[in-house]
């Protein structure tokens, strides 16, 4: 079988859409997600989708392969909160190992029962709580959660995900680059104890707004540079912006990035009911301009686009030569 | 398809923007002065705790262009983890520092890995080295990249530090081998450190310690080059300290020999390294003899450099008057007295003048407008400072006042004198205000730079500045306020220009105002230009576009600003707010029970007339005055300042001498009353008070920020016990300076505003001193909660003492109208004087006013914004309608 980094070299690969927007079809109601198991649970659990790769992972598989179906060559584990720290929302912080277990496990289930080739990313997000930023006004040097907390939480996560065995490790939507730095030193962390072969990183940042940079203050460049060390199959963006804001931040990251180049934004701006309305045609069309220009070597989807938009981005970029990796010199000329 | 992009093997870092070193970077400055082994006041200030001051430290550094930070906090007595830590979490909140990526300095890696986890940047570890054998070195380095950091490896092994050139590379080449093949690190993240040592100590061995570093450095080059090398240059001239100039001298002179060599950064203090061509030739020489060991058989270039730095050390002391100007021509001697501020010869000199030119407004136009321009450029280019102009100033209106006669007489004989006369700019404080000196410093600067300046002073309505404008034909209005209620008597004004078809453009200025607010609410109401002027400086740029032909762009640049600025507020991220019934629950609770109230000595309400301005003058806090006087820096630093430093100094002299003048000769009536009375609150936010006149119900005001959890909602309420668990006690004060307009009006007659500015700004510091000493009689005696307090005056002002002050109109309680209930307890415009405008400004305008708090754990803060269910609330227990309680609290509704 041919490995990813064999096909990102043919072929500009398609990472599947949103996850939450799915879910929002189904229309669960609390009992659906406490489902047998978390009847008596003390706090409110609607809401906690990471909980649905236990409670209801018949859904979450349907939804994998919808992605499938469409056209992706990755999929995502539904893990996005599902470290202790995030869960503690929900007083679930024991839960977190055996959620990103199950999450694995149903995300393969599902490429296996589609019968295609393609890979698991086990997705690791940004956490409730930052490592840069004060939550206090008063205080600019206050902090939540300390870096150790945060690496302890991703480090559980890995484990849940590397167990239940997933191709890939993804830290997404990164908008405080201090927790993607403890995400990757958990990771790194994770592999030289546990001296198994490491699995490949891809790592997607976040620009929150007109500034270009992330949450945290970064410029995209800072950013980049700050993460470099992960030795990353793929950088990106993803989140917050919809195609049309983004552009100019992938054309740049096409320029410095010395790995592949992922992206995968919103469909649109969210509008004025905080709905995404863009049409799968539309970002479809967003995501061809890219791959045309040579910045894109995998594209999909994130908040509000569903398996339509990833059918139809598959569509337009299927047969666009992906960029090409830098040519990373080892001395001075 | 675009062409294949190559990634160049450099170093790349990054704090929040990259920085990348390219082989043409030349030199990256490390700033050094971050370090308490290196910076006796940054220890200082961290030892003191204070932080926030010590980010001042960082920012200076990256101003003077340091493009890295090196942070140390290796200190005995300091906890190097907490510290490190502390310091750069509060450096991350700061954009202009936290842009530039940071090196974390410490000899404890436990300190080194403190650091890495509060940086989202790629930092510089600065050191780690085989000191302790190879596998902790490995160790080491694996946590370092685990972070993403690059190292700096100082040459260093189990056999102690490199010295020779020859172990120095050995060293390095050892070092690199495990770094690239055992670690996992790239050439480029590896920096070398091969040791800079002192030379010149007058021990020979030690004479060739500079040449070992360079030759070192070219040879590290060679063998690796992506690595880069590094070194903290100070150590080298350590046996000069005490004497910068050759240091500096030194410094230069290796760097310059260490760069060729290919040294890529060094950790020095960026703002103090001179240009190696602008050196003395001599001492060049003797430095170069030095580093590069040359002519030093017998220590012989060490003695010379020695010799050298004696005659250095010695001069400069001696301060001789020059008179050698005074032998030039007239118009060179009025430029000179213009440029330097000496009144000394004006009067003879503008007298020779006139009766040298034909008219004596050509003296005006000629000579004296020639020296006020090279004035005004040398201030446009931070040349000269705002003392210094308005020293200026004074000389011109002397010379203009000399001519004055003559002028009139002229205009007698023929009418047709004074057409083209300059522009003019009217300036006022808006109606309700009664401060003005940051006004009649703009109205110094403008009149400077030769416009024609109608002050109309305090408290003008706005038909009067507008029918005078209209009359005068100002070319422009100025509008000046420094509380609060004056920014809607400013959009009062805006509005009334259009509704009057004016045409001139609106200058807004002062204390509380600010771009936001002008783009905002002034701007739209008036059509033919609204600009904000954020100070003095920028006074003049702005009026010389305005009456040039670049107004228009000028204009319309602005207009497209401000609406930019006004699109940005609309859109702002409005600050989360919580249910004002949610603050009153989460407000801040004290264990009332353990709380035993002192009972104020002083029952009821006490009047100390004419209290010792010689105690007062012990109070004085100077850090504000070189504020007013926009000379940036904190004192005392600033009189030591390399820029300001000179002219500072001159400056506090003068103010020094006028503040015994006042004390000795009682220009200053410094009155004051305080009064104390039982107190409860409510357990939410009224405070009642027993007076002798029965209950007075004071009404505070309560936080309603979203905060993390656990935090409080403050409000002044909390700091009083609750009825249900005891009683309590609540004083307030208030305290003027009666007597400054008498030498203010004095100093501006004799065309002196200079010692006119210096005497409001003198008054100003008074009544705040007064304010400070009479507290802390009041904590001592009077009401006498705290008799064994010992603190001294720089913690006074760092409000280091128990309990809190808290004025009417400021941050934790900014209704003005607070001040009238305690204007009526103390009865203070009958006892001392001072009076309220309709604005709630108090007159004298050198008058403070305030609550005292006792409880210990009472403390100051800022309200922050409220909500409209506060709004009502307040309004509905105050008695005021809302439309009242809301034009009041306009400031701090969301």
């Amino acid at each position: 079988m041919k490995t990813i980094q064999d096909c990102l070299k043919e072929r500009i690969l398609i990472i599947d859409g949103a996850m939450g927007t799915m879910i929002q079809l189904y229309k669960l109601a609390e009992a659906d997600y406490r489902g047998e198991r978390f009847k008596n649970w003390p706090s409110d659990l609607k809401g906690n989708n990471d909980l649905l790769c236990l409670t209801q992972p018949q859904i979450i598989k349907e939804i994998h392969k919808q992605y499938l179906d469409a056209g992706a060559d990755i999929i995502e584990t539904n893990t996005f909160n599902a470290q202790k720290i995030s869960m503690a929302d929900y007083h679930m912080e024991q839960l977190a190992y055996e959620i990103n277990l199950a999450a694995a496990r149903i995300a393969k289930e599902a490429v296996k029962e589609s019968g295609k080739t393609a890979w698991v990313a086990g997705a690791i997000g940004p956490m409730n709580k930052t490592l840069s930023l004060s939550p206090d006004v008063n205080n600019p040097g206050f902090r939540a959660v300390t870096f150790d907390e945060v690496v302890n939480a991703y480090y559980e996560q890995v484990r849940g995900l590397v167990d239940g065995g997933v191709d890939i490790l993804l830290i997404e939507t990164i908008f405080d680059t201090l927790n993607a730095k403890a995400a990757i030193f958990a990771i790194k962390k994770y592999f030289r104890e546990t001296k198994k072969e490491p699995l490949p990183i891809m790592i997607s940042g976040t620009i929150t707004d007109a500034s270009g940079r992330t949450l945290s203050g970064q410029t995209l460049e800072a950013f980049y540079t700050s993460v470099m060390h992960a030795k990353p199959l793929s950088i990106g963006l993803n989140c917050a912006l919809g195609a049309k804001e983004m552009r100019l931040h992938i054309e740049e990251l096409s320029q410095i990035a010395a790995c592949y180049v992922s992206a995968y934004p919103n469909a649109g701006l969210p509008n004025a009911m905080g709905e995404y309305d863009e049409k799968p045609e539309d970002t479809a069309h967003y995501l061809e301009d890219w791959a045309k220009e040579g910045w894109v070597n995998i594209v999909g989807g994130c908040c509000g686009t569903t398996p339509d938009h990833i059918r139809h981005i598959a569509e337009e970029v299927k047969g666009i030569a992906p960029r090409q990796l830098p040519i990373v010199e080892k001395e001075l000329v | 398809m675009s062409e294949s992009i190559y990634i160049r093997p450099y170093l790349r870092l990054s704090g929040l923007e990259p920085l990348v070193v390219r082989p043409d970077t030349n030199f990256v400055n490390v700033g050094e002065r971050t370090n308490v082994t290196g910076s006796k006041k940054f220890a200082r200030l961290i030892k003191e705790n204070k932080y926030e001051e010590a980010l001042s430290v960082a920012r200076q550094q990256v101003e003077s262009g340091a493009q890295v930070l090196d942070v140390n906090m290796d200190d005995a007595l300091l906890d190097g983890v907490q510290a490190m830590t502390t310091f750069l979490n509060l450096l991350q909140s700061e954009p202009d520092i936290a842009k530039i990526p940071v090196m974390i300095d410490s000899s404890k890696f436990e300190i080194i890995e403190a650091g890495l986890k509060c940086v989202q940047g790629k930092c510089i570890v600065n050191s780690i080295s085989m000191k302790e054998g190879e596998q902790k070195f490995i160790q080491q380095a694996i946590i370092c990249e685990s972070y993403g950091a690059s190292v700096i490896v100082m040459a260093f092994d189990e056999k102690g530090q490199a010295d020779t050139k020859e172990r120095k590379v050995e060293i390095c080449h050892r070092a690199y081998n495990i770094l690239t093949k055992q670690v996992g690190y790239d050439p480029q993240d590896i920096i070398f450190d091969p040791n800079i040592f002192a030379v010149a100590t007058g021990l020979e061995e030690h004479n060739n310690y500079a040449v070992d570093f360079i030759e070192a450095t070219r040879e590290i080059k060679k063998l690796m080059p992506l690595t880069k090398v590094s070194g903290g240059v100070s150590n080298l001239s350590f046996s000069f300290r005490g004497n910068d100039h050759v240091r500096e001298a030194m410094h230069s002179v290796f760097l310059y020999h260490a760069i060729k060599a290919g040294m890529d950064m060094g950790i020095v203090n960026a703002g103090q390294l001179v240009v190696y061509d602008e050196i003395e030739l001599q001492l060049r020489e003797l430095c170069e003899d030095v580093i590069l060991n040359r002519n030093n058989d017998n220590n012989e270039a060490t003695e010379k450099l020695i010799v050298f730095a004696e005659t250095v050390k010695a001069k400069g002391k001696v301060e001789v008057k020059d008179e050698a100007w005074r032998n030039t021509s007239v118009e060179e001697r009025l430029k000179h007295a213009l440029v330097n501020g000496i009144t000394d010869y004006i009067d003879t000199d503008t007298e020779e003048a006139r009766i040298k030119y034909p008219k004596p407004l050509d003296v005006i136009e000629g000579p004296l407008m020639d020296g006020m321009n090279v004035v005004g450029d040398l201030f446009g280019s931070g040349k000269m400072f705002l003392p210094q102009v308005v020293k200026s100033a004074r000389v011109m209106k002397k010379s203009v006042a000399w001519l004055t006669p003559f002028i009139e007489e002229e205009k007698k004989n023929n009418p047709n004198v004074g057409k083209g006369a300059p522009p003019k700019v009217l300036l006022a404080t808006v109606k309700g205000d009664v401060h003005d000196i940051g006004k009649n410093i703009v109205g110094v600067v403008l009149g400077c730079n030769g416009y024609d300046i109608v002050d109309l002073g305090v408290m003008v309505p706005a038909d009067k500045i507008l029918d005078t404008a209209e009359k005068e034909k100002a070319d422009i209005v100025g509008l000046s306020g420094l509380i609060t209620p004056s920014l809607d008597e400013m959009v009062h004004v805006a509005h009334e220009m259009k509704r009057r078809n004016m045409k001139q453009p609106l200058l807004i200025g002062g204390a509380t105002t600010s771009r936001m607010h002008t783009a905002v609410k002034i701007a739209p109401q008036y059509n033919n230009g609204v600009l904000h002027i954020l100070d003095a400086s920028r006074s003049v740029t702005a009026v010389s576009s305005l009456l040039s032909k670049e107004k228009d762009v000028l204009l319309k640049k602005t207009k497209e600003e401000y609406e930019d600025l006004r699109n940005q507020f609309l859109n702002r991220n409005k600050k989360e707010l919580i249910p004002y019934s949610e603050a009153v629950i989460t407000k801040e609770y004290f264990d009332w029970k353990k709380y035993k109230p002192v009972t104020p000595a002083v029952d009821g309400v006490k009047v100390l007339k004419s209290f010792n301005l010689a105690t007062i003058s012990k109070y004085i806090d100077w850090g504000p005055f070189f504020i007013a006087w926009e000379m940036p820096g904190k004192y005392p630093e600033v009189l030591s300042d390399k820029i300001f430093g000179a002219e500072a100094t001159k400056l506090y002299n003068d103010a020094q001498k006028l503040v015994e003048k006042i004390i000795d000769e009682n220009w200053f009536t410094a009155d004051g009353v305080i009064g104390f009375w039982p107190a409860t609150s409510n357990n939410a936010d009224t405070i009642t008070l027993q007076t002798e006149n029965g209950e007075v119900k004071l009404d505070s005001l309560r936080q309603q920020l979203k905060k993390a959890v656990g935090q409080a909602s403050y409000s002044l309420s909390d700091f009083i016990c609750p009825a249900e668990l005891g009683s309590d006690f609540m004083g307030s004060f208030a305290v003027t300076i009666h007597g400054a307009k008498k030498h203010i009006d004095k100093f501006a007659a004799a065309h002196d505003d200079y010692n006119k500015i210096l005497v409001q700004i003198l008054a100003d510091r008074f009544v705040e001193a007064f304010a400070e000493c009479l507290h802390e009689k009041v904590r001592k005696e009077y009401w006498g909660y705290a008799k064994d307090e010992t603190l001294t005056n720089e913690q006074l002002i760092k409000e280091q003492y128990k309990g809190i002050r808290p004025a009417p109109g400021y941050p934790a309680c900014p209704d003005h109208t607070e001040k009238l209930k305690l204007f009526s307890l103390l009865n203070a415009t009958e006892n001392i004087g001072i009076e309220l405008t309709e604005s709630l400004a108090m007159n004298p305008p050198a008058s403070v006013c305030g609550w005292y708090i006792a409880h210990p754990q009472s403390h100051y803060f800022g309200l922050g914004k409220i909500g409209r269910d506060q709004l009502e609330d307040y309004a509905k227990r105050k008695g005021m309608s809302l439309i009242k309680a809301e034009k009041w609290l306009r400031p701090v509704l969301e």
